[in-house]
């Protein structure tokens, strides 16, 4: 598997590993039948994403796209942290291998998730903003 | 702890020995010739194949005309499969029977196959990755005709009762075939004793060069020619002889089956050193037959964890091994083995083979064990399964081979 420097970086030191307790959103994105799961936990103070953190069972690109998404949304406002592609995510990367590609998507669809549980928290409809997010498929 | 470099992935390929690369050196530049050109340097390129193919024979318990020059294991299998295939069909016979976890160059060969109208039985394997003979006697019908079944897993390292199923393949009057490609060197292999119509090797598994194998084929067979052209090996597979290859194969060939016992003497306590200190790792199992398996091979599942991560930390801690097969690691699938001996998705997800030659020793075994629990628990730390595992009480049921529910 032909991974970049960056991508290893992020594997071997990756960023915001952990939990936020009482997140103000919180994601989970994949299923481990496909060998993929993150989980995203968002503290949001004013429009503003003040802390994030992850977890992530998947293959070094898998911790590597959720670890750089972490770093690419943290200290930004929620309509940064919504127009973060994965394709922002894997440039940020050096690339991804093309069968990894994939991990990359999750990384996008696990923060779009976390503001999704934002938003309901709210007691606000989520899907004009943040879109539709594919649910988790059941083992 | 200093970093150790340990090469763990001898099932995937090994490095050319230094009595192989020698006895290969002269071929490259001084010998050259071509074997069939007439003046002397042709001539002596001959004699040293005819002598290389007598080397490899003698190996196996064979004749030399019984043993074909390929490319490597691949190709062998597809040549023995497809030959086999296309010489029997016009005797009605289209039916073959394999396993479930070959090599995809057996399955995928098969799957052609049955896409050209042959039928294809895929024998389950046991929760230990065994074949039963009992099971290919009874898939055995009037028009099979072909067995191919390997000798070794490449993954989990179960070795198969080929002496039990070649007699019963005899008994029937069925060709059987063996893809020995993890099996050269590590078993004692005889293929008259143990009724073996056909059977590929391939060379670089055993310190010869990539790029270079056999096929076995038993006299008074004959498959259709591979490759169609000059008179190289009978005729069968034109083209110029790799002249340097072939003798490198035959080198290493009688180096790896020269001691065998030894071998399988030294590795087995390292490879249950590692086996149980592996297991003490909670959540994890072992995959395959403890007993019936190559002392070089040791393949386990470790809950929460996926391989491949599993296997880019090993690496940073110099350690070379590998999650299912080479050739798996493309794909996102997880590998049919495993999926093969009955583990869930999840289950399978998570494996790790370490496969080791000779020159494994103790203090590598050591190292592999001080580091692996740190590395199990750093990824399980990060891992929202290991979370929900814990949180939920999800634990293995009896066989290990799925994650259930507390009371389920």
């Amino acid at each position: 598997m032909n991974y970049s420097e960056k991508v290893m970086d992020h594997f071997i030191n990756p960023r915001n590993v952990g939990e936020i307790k009482n997140a103000d959103g919180i994601g989970e994105v994949g299923n481990a039948k496909c060998g993929d799961i993150m989980k995203m936990y968002l503290r949001i103070e004013d429009e503003t994403i003040t802390d994030c953190k992850f977890k992530t069972f998947g293959c070094g690109a898998a911790v590597a796209t959720s670890s750089m998404a972490t770093e690419m949304i943290k200290g930004r406002s929620i309509d940064d942290a919504l127009k973060l592609t994965n394709s922002a995510v894997m440039e940020a990367l050096d690339g991804l291998p093309p069968v990894k590609v994939h991990c990359s998507v999750l990384a996008e669809q696990a923060v779009k998730a976390a503001l999704t549980d934002y938003y309901q928290k709210q007691g606000i409809d989520p899907e004009p903003i943040v879109g539709k997010v594919p649910e988790m498929e059941e083992e | 702890m200093e970093k150790r470099i340990i090469y763990a992935d001898h099932a995937a390929t090994t490095a050319v020995s230094d009595a192989v690369l020698q006895a290969m050196m002269p071929y490259f530049q001084t010998n050259f010739g071509n074997p069939s050109s007439i003046y002397s340097k042709g001539r002596e390129n001959e004699r040293a194949i005819i002598d290389a193919r007598a080397r490899v024979a003698r190996c196996l318990g064979a004749d030399p005309k019984e043993i074909f020059f390929t490319a490597g294991g691949s190709e062998s299998d597809n040549w023995a499969i497809k030959g086999v295939a296309d010489k029997l069909a016009a005797k009605g016979k289209k039916h073959i029977i394999t396993s479930a976890f070959e090599h995809h160059a057996v399955l995928h060969t098969c799957e052609f196959l049955e896409k050209h109208g042959f039928e294809v039985t895929y024998l389950p394997v046991s929760a230990d990755g065994l074949i039963d003979p009992q099971q290919v006697a009874d898939a055995i019908r009037e028009d099979t005709a072909l067995v191919s079944i390997m000798y070794a897993n490449n993954e989990i390292g179960t070795i198969q009762p080929i002496a039990e199923i070649g007699a019963v393949c005899k008994a029937k009057g069925v060709l059987f075939h063996t893809d020995a490609v993890q099996a050269v060197g590590n078993v004692e292999i005889d293929v008259k004793a143990q009724n073996i119509d056909l059977l590929s090797l391939s060379g670089h598994k055993f310190h010869a060069p990539k790029g270079v194998g056999a096929l076995y084929i038993r006299r008074g067979i004959t498959l259709p020619n591979l490759i169609h052209g000059g008179g190289q090996e009978s005729g069968k597979r034109a083209g110029t002889e790799n002249v340097t290859g072939i003798i490198g194969l035959a080198q290493a060939i009688e180096d790896a089956t020269a001691n065998i016992p030894a071998k399988i003497a030294k590795l087995t306590p390292l490879r249950d050193k590692l086996i149980d200190g592996i297991l003490k790792i909670a959540d994890t199992r072992l995959n395959g037959s403890r007993t019936q398996r190559l002392a070089g091979n040791v393949n386990i599942s470790f809950v929460g964890i996926e391989g491949e991560s599993l296997l880019l930390m090993l690496d940073h801690y110099g350690i070379m091994a590998s999650s299912g097969s080479a050739c798996t690691s493309g794909s996102l699938d997880p590998s049919h083995v495993l999926l093969s001996i009955g583990l869930s998705h999840e289950v399978a997800h998570g494996s790790l083979r370490l496969s080791f030659g000779e020159e494994f020793t103790e203090e590598d075994a050591d190292y592999i064990l001080a580091v692996l629990p740190g590395i199990a628990e750093r990824l399980r730390s990060m891992s929202p399964m290991w979370e929900t595992i814990q949180k939920e009480g999800i634990h293995f049921n009896a066989d290990k081979t799925k994650l259930i529910k507390e009371g389920e």
